[in-house]
């Protein structure tokens, strides 16, 4: 009997530092938007540095931001959300602060990925993938080449009935927002009501409202002009060259997708090193390729295949211009009157 | 003793699974409706009634109503196409019945979303509908079918109709043929039997057919989502961007607790409705 009793305890011990050993290389959870990374990039990193990475997905930003409010943030990682949460989540205390000797492919990013507004030197988050939102079109069934937030706000005749535009809320809004000469991150409530009034008159001309198929819509032929991000956008270029992306004049929103390590992360070692890796030359150029968006990575963007621009002339982009244009902004009480405008655009008549 | 006792721990289970997962967090969805949203979208502790003064609001109100019409459109044409095919059912005989029965029942063995997927296909401006009337020269311009109150009030009928079918056939079912015999014995002719004696005795299970369809189609955000290309806003849909988008659960709170009520009340007047139907049925036997 005592023999046993031996034995058990020493495989019990066996199997916890076994075990302790496992969690030591981790298994992390990240929570990402569905299709906005390489499918294998776990089983790639989990090649690499023998940490298991669980997908978990979300579709919006409120979503995860839910979640992660709620609970604190236990139970996840690492974050994708977009700059104006990111901000939330530090200001909320719910981000941990990103520590640079752990991540020496920050080196990688570009300068001008270093003093983004919303957090200069990448303090609690980390950007993965930046870009604009504009005009994605038909080019042989629209006249002319659109040019201004107006051609979408207060379409021609002939492209009523086949223009979406996007639902979320900040992007909605910014829509209207820049048409008016506005900054997106405006909030005095007179403007907010002029936006409403000229975005409900939209509603009245909209195919529909489409965050995720409207490229497919464009692709059909059902909808001629739409409201797109541009990596999006590049997802119909790729399967109808006659489509075109276009920065309307009066500017465009800079938004930024960044990764965010949680306060309640048991794992942070594991979480930055995942981080560190998605920020590799490699893996940020086969981002890039696969999800046809630009990443903040100037290791990664040099590297690319010059043909991919050709095809993609919104890869391009040079962080320089795209400084130029406006980043998105967490609105703070602000962000109320937002939700309370869209809810009464897309409920009008 | 032992037998009251039995039965109470025969219903514990039920009673149960009830009160934790529906009494409960209708109670926590109550509780919450008398705070404030917080500035991240978590809950302020004060307390506060203007969640519900906000309900009433004239752009929510307009949304109340306008679910409830959309609802009521539903429920009216899934009743009338649902009748006749009930009592159709009702009068094949028996070993086809069952063979119709699972035919209406089909659709519900795939899944709630492939089928609304499958009405955007047909519905679109490019879709088999449109092309079919086009190829065939019938119309000249695609017509407006999807994106719009038309395309949600069909995906919700087609949703619920199969509900609607079983409710009113097993209403005829239980009918005792006789009566109706004896009413065409008496010299009425087919319509006034069907009028008169069929449909006020079928009336519970239309009432029953009737209120599900309203309470699932007045609380439904898949369908008006989907087949109305977020142009269409009905109730669900509040509430769903009230939690999920803007995370303002207090006011989402108050929302859910208005729908609440007012589903009460519409089943509270089909009991009230089945009860005076059941009181008819037992005078004609009196």
């Amino acid at each position: 009997m005592k023999r046993i009793g031996i034995y058990a305890a020493v495989v019990a011990l066996a199997a916890g530092l076994g075990l302790g050993a496992a969690m030591a290389e981790g298994k992390i959870v990240i929570s990402n938007w569905d299709g906005y990374m390489p499918k294998d990039l776990p089983e790639k990193f989990k090649q690499a540095t023998g940490i298991e990475v669980e997908v978990a997905l979300h579709a919006t930003n409120e979503e995860i931001m839910g979640k992660v409010v709620a609970g604190k943030g236990r139970g996840y990682d690492v974050l994708f959300v977009s700059s104006p949460f990111a901000e939330v989540l530090h200001k909320l205390g719910l981000s941990a602060t990103i520590d640079h000797a752990k991540v020496p492919n920050l080196a990688n990013l570009y300068s001008e990925a270093n003093t983004l507004a919303y957090d200069p030197g990448n303090t609690f988050s980390v950007p993965y993938a930046w870009g604009t939102t504009g005009l994605c079109y038909r080019s042989d069934l629209v006249e002319g080449t659109p040019s201004s937030w107006n051609d979408l706000l207060e379409p021609a005749d002939s492209l009523k009935g086949k223009i979406t535009m996007l639902a979320t809320d900040r992007w909605l809004m910014a829509a209207g927002m820049l048409a008016r000469g506005y900054s997106v991150n405006e909030t005095d409530q007179g403007r907010i009501d002029e936006v409403k009034a000229l975005l409900i008159d939209t509603k009245k001309s909209l195919l529909a409202y489409d965050d995720t198929t409207f490229y497919s819509k464009l692709v059909s032929g059902e909808a001629s002009l739409v409201h797109a991000w541009d990596g999006w956008c590049n997802y119909g270029i790729g399967e109808n060259d006659k489509i075109k992306y276009v920065i309307p004049k009066e500017g465009t929103d800079l938004w930024v997708d960044t990764m965010v390590v949680t306060t309640a992360s048991e794992n942070k070692d594991a979480a930055l090193k995942f981080i560190d890796y998605v920020l590799s030359a490699e893996t940020g150029k086969w981002v890039a390729e696969n999800i046809l968006y630009k990443v903040p990575n100037k290791a990664a963007m040099d590297a690319l295949d010059k043909t991919l621009f050709e095809t993609y002339p919104n890869l391009a982009m040079a962080p320089a211009d795209m400084m130029k244009q406006e980043q998105l902004r967490d609105l703070g009480d602000a962000q109320k009157a937002y939700t309370k405008a869209v809810t009464e655009i897309t409920a009008s008549n | 003793m032992t037998k009251r006792l039995g039965q109470i721990l025969l219903i514990l289970p039920a009673a149960g699974w009830l009160t934790v997962f529906m009494i409960v967090p209708c109670l926590i969805v109550f509780f919450f409706s008398f705070f404030e949203r917080g500035t991240y979208g978590g809950i302020d502790y004060t307390f506060t009634l203007d969640n519900f003064a906000r309900a009433g609001e004239p752009v929510y109100r307009s949304i109340f109503l306008g679910s409830a019409r959309i609802a009521a459109m539903a429920t009216v044409i899934a009743v009338v196409v649902a009748y006749p095919a009930a009592y159709a059912i009702s009068l094949a005989p028996r070993h086809r019945q069952t063979r119709y029965l699972l035919l209406v029942m089909l659709p519900f063995w795939s899944n709630y979303l492939i089928r609304t997927y499958a009405w955007i296909v047909l519905l679109n401006r490019e879709g088999l509908i449109n092309k079919a009337l086009m190829g065939s020269g019938l119309i000249g311009e695609p017509l407006h079918i999807l994106y719009n109150e038309f395309a949600v009030v069909t995906g919700l009928v087609y949703n619920y109709l199969p509900f609607v079918i079983l409710a009113i056939y097993a209403s005829l079912q239980r009918l005792n043929p006789e009566i109706r015999e004896a009413s065409e014995d008496l010299g009425a002719p087919a319509w006034m039997t069907f009028l008169r004696v069929t449909l006020p005795l079928t009336l519970p299970g239309v009432a029953a057919g009737a209120v599900f369809v309203f309470v699932l189609s007045i609380g439904n955000f898949v369908t008006p989502d989907l087949l109305g290309g977020g142009r269409i806003v009905m109730v669900g849909n509040l509430v769903y961007d009230q939690f999920l988008s803007a995370r303002d659960w207090p006011f989402g709170a108050a929302l859910s607790l208005a729908l609440i009520f007012i589903m009460m009340v519409l089943l509270f007047l089909q009991a009230v409705a089945v009860n005076r139907a059941q009181q008819a049925k037992g005078s004609t036997h009196a």
